[in-house]
């Protein structure tokens, strides 16, 4: 370990616990990791375990199945899947992750409905299973008067999969429910896709995206449908979704790195 | 024309160079999930035994986007320096892989061979190289910017400190920046990914590193990284813009997807040096670029993702950039699937960007999707710092909480410092000593923060 010098016989990153750590108001402006205790150049030991165990959990978000009891939905629910196999060969083909299984594509079929919700996977199947069963039942409060299809759920999948699962159920749009790639600090958020007329083929440019919903600091599911709410309205008098309908606090969307 | 290969009797036949390169690329998920990498490990090799053959001359003639339609070829084509490419031009591909290895080829003789290259060349060479031919090749070549500071200089390692927050809370940037100064980070730039990308919101943040910058005198510059668009309309109200900011792609169409042309950047360029804001230099601009970035937009043209990356090194290199990145992990594991290929991408794209002529850095980094950890990138920092990179980007504990993805962190700067006896730019290292950041010996003092109570004092 390096050499203190000699006025940091008390040194407060050494023992954070002091009362003289002036990082103490700091830590309380953001969640990234400031003012972490020292070990020479590097970090302490405790700050190393406390990372690893944060990426461990994101790695288990990534990897778990989507559990469809763990939804707990009441009413009609149709199961689908994506022509990825496996977790595995949805991390690596996103592709695949688009496509409906020839299984999936035969047990959908043709209605009327103005929108179509599916809960999906995508890259924290967690994130599903928390936060979207609120939203969905905060979404239906907020449509009196729309014709919703029953509720589809949707493993490996990627969030062109919608397109194809509400033009076969005959929806005018979708709404896509889909977790996002875990952080270390949040591994359980969402984010929603708006598609209007949806069709295999529809580009990333022609949605509207609601991400970051999580209840740790991020959007609540109650904010969300309401951002939702609006957002329908507005696709429906203009008849179109993506850059030309704008939200009034728009979505951050990271184009490289969306699901 | 066709390639070919014959391996124990078997022939191997190649259509154009286009798939000699695609078929010669180490093993990587994109160039599968795109269809043209190599059907099997021999098949790959042969392209190599091929592609080794190749004239350096051919890839001036057999062009992997046409020049009809496609700007970057037409920059690259009508760009190319004959009579610095005469050293090599009667060589292959094979022998000018063991040229660059030579003791001839030192710094000097490959930064005048440097603007005769074509990005199609520099990428074929890579493909024949191992990973410690890519570090001992890159090693020999520096690339000195300036701005505030200089960076690319012997022995120096610059980094960017990178203090983002998911809803850009002044507050919570600036515990991240000063963090980082604390640290001794930030001689590159600092640099905001911002939340919210609009002009306001990136004048607010631009004004505040401003403040910052020049209250405690810091040499070094600063950056919003936000389309050019918006840094354009940021300098024409008045906004204190230092470098401009830009991700760019290997082919028209691709940064046609990013909303940017080569007269865009141009225009930008022109905006930020009528602002004549550097003090010991003006290259003002700053571009990211990653492997993938052309697939993802479905704008590869057949090319494998490494030969396209390199074509967008030579759009950097036509506006004389301050800071060049690639972001090699960030744009997931369906491009660079696990560590070793994030690896091999880093030391690829440095060694290529350093060969065309740029100050090349780089996000070491990984999403959490990746097959990749933090040991790979302890991994890929020290093989970069071995391989004389210019720069590498560092948030706090390496946990970026507004992007959610890991990269370096500022401890690791430190550590690549004493492991390397690398240091930071010679004018900001001046500043660290000034600010009695640094104990006798150069290192970071442990008690460093007590001087953050100097630091933020209110004013006056």
């Amino acid at each position: 370990m390096t050499k203190s010098p000699p006025d940091s016989a008390h040194d407060p990153l050494i023992d954070p616990s002091t009362e003289t750590d002036p990082w103490a108001p700091l830590r309380g402006l953001t969640r990234a990791r400031v003012g972490q205790p020292r070990a020479g150049d590097t970090v302490a030991g405790g700050e190393v375990l406390a990372f690893q165990l944060a990426h461990a959990r994101a790695r288990r978000a990534v990897m778990a199945p989507l559990r469809q009891e763990a939804l707990r939905l009441d009413g009609a629910v149709l199961s689908v899947r994506s022509q990825a196999a496996d977790r595995a060969t949805f991390i690596r083909r996103p592709d695949l992750g688009r496509r409906l299984s020839a299984d999936s594509a035969a047990c959908l079929t043709r209605g009327s409905y103005d929108v179509a919700f599916v809960i999906a996977d995508g890259l924290s199947a967690l994130a599903a299973e928390r936060q979207a069963p609120p939203l969905l039942a905060a979404c239906h409060a907020l449509l009196p008067g729309w014709r919703i299809a029953p509720v589809v759920v949707a493993h490996n999948a990627r969030v062109a999969l919608g397109d194809d699962i509400a033009h076969r159920l005959g929806a005018g749009c979708v709404v896509m429910m889909i977790g996002e790639r875990p952080g270390l600090s949040v591994s359980d958020s969402l984010s929603l896709y708006m598609t209007w007329d949806p069709r295999p083929g529809r580009l990333d440019s022609e949605r509207n995206c609601i991400s970051n919903i999580h209840d740790q600091g991020g959007l609540s599911t109650g904010a969300a449908a309401a951002k939702l709410a609006g957002l329908l309205a507005g696709a429906r008098r203009i008849g179109r979704s993506g850059i030309m309908l704008k939200d009034e606090t728009p979505a951050t969307l990271d184009g490289l790195a969306s699901p | 024309m066709t390639y070919r290969a014959t391996l124990d009797g078997e022939l191997y036949r190649f259509a154009d160079l286009r798939q000699v390169l695609a078929r010669a690329s180490p093993q990587r998920s994109g160039d599968e999930l795109a269809g043209v990498a190599a059907a099997d490990p021999v098949e790959r090799i042969a392209a190599r035994h091929a592609l080794a053959d190749v004239p350096l001359a051919a890839f001036l003639e057999d062009l992997p986007v046409p020049y009809e339609t496609d700007e970057v070829t037409r920059l690259i084509v009508d760009t190319h320096d004959a009579a610095a490419f005469a050293p090599v031009a009667h060589m292959t591909v094979g022998q000018f892989r063991d040229w660059l290895l030579s003791h001839p080829a030192d710094a000097e003789a490959i930064a005048a061979l440097s603007p005769g290259l074509t990005p199609e060349m520099v990428a074929a060479v890579s493909k024949l190289m191992r990973n410690q031919d890519l570090i001992a090749a890159a090693r020999k070549i520096r690339v000195r910017t300036a701005f505030r500071n200089t960076q690319g200089l012997p022995g120096r390692l610059g980094t960017r400190l990178q203090p983002n927050h998911p809803t850009d809370d002044p507050r919570g940037i600036a515990a991240s920046l000063l963090d980082g100064l604390l640290l001794g980070v930030g001689d590159a730039v600092i640099g905001i990914n911002p939340a919210t990308d609009n002009i306001a919101n990136g004048i607010v943040l631009l004004d505040m590193l401003e403040a910052v910058r020049t209250r405690y005198a810091i040499p070094t510059q600063s950056c919003v990284l936000t389309h050019v668009t918006n840094s354009i309309a940021m300098i024409e109200r008045g906004a204190p813009v230092d470098l401009v900011f830009q991700s760019i792609a290997g082919t028209e169409a691709a940064n046609t997807g990013f909303g940017v042309s080569l007269a865009l950047l141009a225009e930008a360029r022109d905006a930020a040096l009528s602002l004549n804001r550097g003090t010991v230099g003006q290259d003002v601009m700053y571009f990211e670029t990653g492997q993938g970035a052309a697939l993802s937009a479905n704008a590869h043209h057949g090319m494998d993702q490494q030969t396209a990356e390199v074509r967008a090194y030579a759009v950097a290199r036509a506006f004389s950039p301050f800071l060049v990145n690639t972001v090699v992990g960030f744009i997931g594991p369906e491009y660079l699937y696990d560590g070793k290929q994030i690896i091999r991408a880093g030391l690829e794209d440095h060694f290529c960007g350093k060969l065309m002529g740029l100050p090349m850095g780089c996000d070491v980094c990984y999403t959490n999707h990746a097959e990749a950890d933090q040991d790979d990138m302890d991994n890929l920092m020290m093989l970069l710092t071995v391989a004389g990179v210019n720069f590498l980007i560092a948030v706090p504990g390496g946990d970026d909480v507004m992007l959610s993805y890991q990269s370096l962190s500022y401890h690791d700067m430190l550590t690549l410092r004493s492991s390397f006896g690398v240091r930071a730019a010679p004018e900001f290292e001046a500043w660290l000593e000034g600010m009695e950041l640094l104990d006798t010996r150069g290192r970071l003092r442990l008690n460093a923060p007590q001087a953050l109570g100097r630091i933020i004092a209110p004013e006056g």
